[in-house]
């Protein structure tokens, strides 16, 4: 098979990954390799994403928005396989919206969060599909609520998800404080993302933010270029051409914001 | 993805570990958790030490299978203090570590091991290198390693900056090995912190009760 295919391209049956006509990555599921983060404030909640989507090396979107409307004020962020968390999204859209005309009021977050547990644990097998709950309710204000993979279903002040989630535990357990501002959260969110997008090879691009409250839910972008800079952006030579902010007072970065609802 | 997650922390076959090192105005701080754990599910020893001298004003920390480190680092004392005695002078921190590069490279199918190695010497002041598994040499101003430095890649590039002065970045150090090991199973126990400076070498050991702790401890 080698030497034949030398010169001519060989369009048998067997078009194998080792063949140079094929990308590898053809061969690949399309992921949400990614990092999110969702935190509880006093009025509602932040959440946030970064902004790509992977099939194996090739980025297949680098604007992807993993935050999803489940309900007006209920939010949920996807990690895991696009297709499987597209698919729960659309399920739970569907009983949640039918539950919220039943019950002639809007749904708790606690249901929503239920409800992706029940498909998640149904269907553990089956799916690779990690989310985050988010949203603001009258009973109990800003819940994040986390459904990692395999179905388990637990309610936290501050939860990260996703392949680079694991570079900023230590960056989280360090800056999140109980009481924080709706400001100081979306900062935190902001920083903590850009730092896995930093590290994590399948986070990449825009982060993704969103606020729900009582109000309603605001969203926010920030590009690229307008990510805070980190302190370990600098060579090797000893001359610093910029001052390194300090974590907590970045506020060079720009945002660009509109309301939904 | 949590599952490719699990896949990077296993192909290293790092020791349940946590090992960091950061130069800051003056000299360098190295330091280490202390558990050895086999597989996941049983602590083997809670106190060992993971920071081991290879000269006066050298150490080192090892990463990868316990046993190929512990040979390749006693295979390089040896190279080092014959070296040292030819050159009648202190061994420069680069030497020490080239030596274990050298190790690492040519036994590279046979050796699953990464070091970290750090000291002051008199030409370029206070050193950082990382051998890493397949034997790249690299200097870099702060470095961590191990299975629990996955948690910590966030916090360590926001944090640090170089040329601090030595409290903070002990506290740097002490802080990252605490969130560290708050979250990585197989690391544990003390924090076992090294400060070379050109005066000499200074041990820190912070028990876990007077380790950091955090909003949700």
């Amino acid at each position: 098979m080698a030497t034949a295919a030398s010169m001519m391209p060989y369009f048998g049956q067997q078009i194998s990954s080792k063949h140079d006509m094929v990308p590898d990555w053809t061969n690949q599921e399309v992921s949400t390799g990614t990092t999110i983060m969702a935190v509880e404030y006093d009025g509602g909640v932040v959440i946030g994403a970064d902004s790509r989507t992977t099939t194996g090396a090739y980025i297949a979107n680098r604007v992807t928005d993993k935050l999803t409307p489940i309900h007006d004020r209920i939010f949920c962020c996807r990690s895991g396989s696009a297709a499987d968390t597209q698919a729960i999204a659309d399920v739970v859209t569907y009983q949640l919206g039918f539950h919220s005309i039943e019950l002639d009021e809007p749904p708790l977050v606690e249901t929503a969060a239920n409800l992706f547990k029940a498909s998640c644990y149904r269907y553990r097998e089956e799916l690779t599909a990690g989310i985050l709950v988010a949203g603001w309710d009258r009973r109990r204000a800003g819940q994040v609520y986390c459904v990692p993979i395999g179905g388990m279903l637990v309610r936290q002040p501050v939860a990260v998800g996703g392949s680079g989630s694991t570079y900023i535990y230590g960056f989280m357990d360090s800056n999140y404080k109980p009481g924080m501002t709706k400001d100081q959260c979306l900062d935190l969110t902001a920083q903590a993302l850009s730092l896995a997008m930093e590290r994590d090879g399948s986070s990449g691009g825009v982060v993704r933010l969103a606020s729900i409250s009582e109000e309603g839910v605001e969203r926010r972008v920030i590009l690229g270029n307008q990510l805070p800079k980190l302190s370990t952006q600098h060579t090797h030579t000893h001359t610093h051409t910029h001052t390194h902010t300090h974590t907590h007072t970045h506020k060079h970065c720009s945002v660009f914001w509109s309301t939904l609802f | 993805m949590e599952k490719r997650c699990a896949d990077t922390q296993v192909k290293g076959v790092s020791t349940g570990t946590t090992i960091l090192a950061a130069t800051f105005d003056g000299g360098v701080v190295i330091g280490s958790d202390s558990r050895a754990s086999m597989g996941g599910e049983y602590v083997s020893s809670k106190t060992i030490n993971k920071v081991i001298q290879v000269h006066d004003q050298i150490f080192c920390c090892m990463a990868g299978s316990l046993a190929d480190a512990q040979a390749v680092i006693k295979a390089a004392k040896f190279h080092l203090s014959f070296h040292c005695v030819q050159m009648e002078t202190p061994p420069l921190v680069i030497a020490a570590a080239s030596i274990l590069k050298d190790l690492c490279y040519k036994n590279k199918d046979e050796l699953q091991a990464g070091f970290i190695t750090a000291g002051w010497d008199r030409k370029k002041g206070p050193q950082v290198y990382v051998v890493s598994l397949g034997g790249m040499l690299i200097s870099q101003p702060v470095t961590i390693g191990g299975s629990g430095s996955t948690y910590i890649y966030g916090y360590t590039d926001a944090k640090y900056k170089p040329n601090m002065s030595r409290d903070e970045c002990l506290q740097f150090a002490t802080n990252a090995l605490s969130l560290a090991m708050g979250r990585d199973n197989v690391s544990g126990g003390v924090a076992h912190l090294v400060v070379i400076t050109e005066a000499g070498v200074e041990h820190v050991v912070i028990p876990g009760n007077k380790l950091p702790k955090f909003h949700d401890e």
